[in-house]
């Protein structure tokens, strides 16, 4: 128990720290809503089914279906694997290491920074969500609260790895370059702004290797009303899978004496 | 019961096949109740076995016992049972978080410790207290000065009251003022708390005015443990000058030289200007000698004084180096001691 009540205390924490400078928050959710408002538009023009592989109405509704699942795996990527940078600062002003000593759980320090990681996630989430009903999303509730599902999957994964790579590296000059190799391709390869079917052969399969675009696609299909199909069940699989391995590297660095 | 007992401590690094023995075996005991400082040049290994003792780093070899329970069979009974307060300056910081208030840092080291809200509450208060840090609670801990700060992190390290506690340089980049406040709560510690306070430093003033007992590491190994005192008096002894009256001068310093070359306790002399420098085992006993001497043989003194060696002296013997000046390679807690090792096997031979 005493391993749960440790997480909920560096939750607690973590959540007044960034509460206190909020910044990084709000500019995280504007991002998504600029693509939104200034992106989406462009895809409300495309002929019908060009962005559901054939199937699709066409229009302002179906667009916006399709295009705010890719955004809400945008603000994921980019909120959860940024927020290592902040570990790194903590680590410097020697908080890690006072922390690490006291008899909290090691693994508490990371579990406590990613469930504040994942409530957060949920609030800019929501506020993207409306956003996107605001400028035309029809989608079914149960598909939002699914995406939620995959969000907070794909939140625990990314910031657990985020966490463990900062943890080691412990510099931010080496840690943003990084972030960034790794952080646009996965976005590029994920179909956000448009379906990786659109590309030739030789970019599909290259785009086979992130999850993301697993997960994408099975939310896509949740905000056209399919809830269960081969894609459902291969985008939960991926996202199962990614977090927990994620999650249990991320531990391993947390726990190690070796830092 | 000693508090601290370790045996061989050792820890290696090793990166890109090169590996460093940063600490190649300390042995260490420390009763409670005491104030033990570890003294070392930059990159001796203080740090290092430090992070050991504090179950940051695994020994690579070694054993330990600090404050009853095994560091490496128990760590969390270790931590349980430390306070440990890091380093301010440095790799990292003394362990403050700049958007905190000062009080929400106690009330969450004491949740971090289990203790209950009302417990950690009235304790917080206290080390307010003890700590001059009165009026501070509701100030952004990035607000404070270094003292402040500084205060606030040893404060940290006993809201949970101890029996022990870890200080790492408590003292370094503090100004002269704050430095000897901060030696006047450390010593309260010990008397009004009966803490045993092991700290790091490498400044020789501070040690020779804080700390009962003194282990000096350097590349790795403990060179010497003693008192400063015992440490100072082992490297040379001490230095009575004195001049006498006498109206011609040469006469009565002729005639001092002659009778004080016969005592004992003179190991040296030798005469300059008029002034005569003894060279004698233990100062304190050796002066009443001195004066029953010159007094039997009707010479008066118009001057005396006993100079000590000072740690700076001890250290420059012990270590070949001043801990002054760091060497240019020492930043950092790694050495790679290979050529100076000999020299250092010859001093620890000594214990």
């Amino acid at each position: 128990m005493s391993f749960i009540s440790d997480t909920l205390f560096v939750f607690r924490r973590q959540l007044r720290l960034i509460l206190r400078v909020p910044v990084f928050l709000i500019v995280g959710v504007l991002q998504p809503i600029l693509y939104l408002a200034l992106f989406g538009p462009l895809l409300t023009k495309l002929p019908a089914g060009t962005l559901s592989g054939g199937t699709g109405t066409g229009g302002t509704a179906d667009a916006y279906r399709f295009f705010v699942p890719g955004l809400l795996i945008q603000l994921a990527l980019f909120g959860s694997t940024f927020v290592g940078f902040a570990i790194i600062s903590e680590w410097r002003a020697g908080i890690i290491e006072r922390y690490r000593v006291t008899p909290i759980s090691r693994v508490a320090l990371l579990t406590g920074r990613v469930l504040r990681d994942v409530v957060t996630l949920v609030v800019q989430s929501t506020v993207l969500i409306l956003a996107g009903v605001a400028f035309g999303l029809r989608a079914p509730i149960g598909a939002v609260l699914l995406s939620y599902v995959f969000l907070v999957l794909v939140a625990i994964g990314l910031a657990s790895l985020s966490y463990a790579t900062a943890l080691r590296i412990k510099s931010e000059d080496a840690f943003a370059p990084l972030v960034n190799s790794v952080v646009v391709p996965l976005i590029l390869l994920s179909g956000i702004m448009l379906p990786m079917t659109l590309g030739p052969g030789w970019l599909q399969g290259i785009a086979r290797v992130s999850p993301f675009r697993y997960i994408i696609d099975a939310m896509r299909e949740a905000y056209a009303g399919q809830y269960w199909n081969a894609i459902m069940v291969e985008g939960i699989c991926v996202a199962v899978g990614t977090a927990a391995v994620l999650l249990w590297l991320g531990s391993r660095v947390f726990v190690t004496e070796n830092t | 019961m000693a508090i601290i007992e370790a045996r061989g401590l050792a820890r290696d690094f090793t990166s890109r096949k090169r590996t460093v023995h940063a600490v190649r075996g300390v042995d260490l005991t420390v009763e409670e109740g005491e104030i033990v400082g570890f003294l070392g040049p930059n990159g001796a290994g203080k740090t290092t076995t430090l992070r050991m003792l504090t179950t940051l780093l695994r020994p690579t070899a070694g054993t330990a016992v600090v404050a009853g329970a095994d560091l490496l069979r128990d760590p969390l009974g270790v931590r349980k049972r430390i306070g440990f307060v890091p380093q301010a300056i440095g790799q990292t910081q003394g362990g403050t978080s700049d958007n905190s208030l000062v009080i929400e840092e106690l009330l969450d080291q004491g949740t971090a410790y289990r203790i209950g809200r009302e417990e950690t509450r009235r304790r917080a208060a206290a080390l307010i207290e003890q700590l001059d840090l009165g009026g501070l609670d509701q100030r952004y801990v990035k607000t404070l000065s270094g003292g402040q700060r500084r205060r606030l992190e040893i404060a940290l390290g006993l809201v949970h009251q101890p029996p022990l506690v870890f200080l790492d340089e408590p003292t370094t980049g503090l100004d002269p003022q704050s430095r000897s406040n901060m030696w006047e709560h450390i010593r309260r510690l010990r008397s009004e708390l009966g803490t045993t306070v092991f700290l790091t430093t490498h400044y020789l003033d501070e040690a020779d005015a804080l700390c009962d007992r003194l282990f000096v590491i350097d590349h790795g190994v403990t060179v010497a443990v003693g008192t400063p005192d015992e440490l100072k008096r082992r490297i040379s002894g001490d230095v009575v000058t004195l001049s006498v009256n006498g109206a011609a001068g040469s006469d009565g310093t002729a005639a001092a030289r002659s009778v004080l070359v016969e005592s004992p306790v003179v190991q040296e002399i030798t005469v300059s200007d008029g002034v005569l420098r003894l060279t004698v085992e233990q100062g304190e006993q050796a002066l009443p000698v001195l004066l029953r001497a010159l007094d039997g043989a009707g010479i008066t003194m118009s001057a005396i004084s006993l100079s000590r060696p000072t740690l700076d002296d001890v250290f420059l013997t012990l270590t070949g180096r001043s801990l002054r000046d760091d060497s240019p390679g020492g930043a950092g807690n790694s050495t790679d001691g290979g050529p100076e090792l000999a020299g250092v096997a010859g001093a620890t031979g000594k214990e």
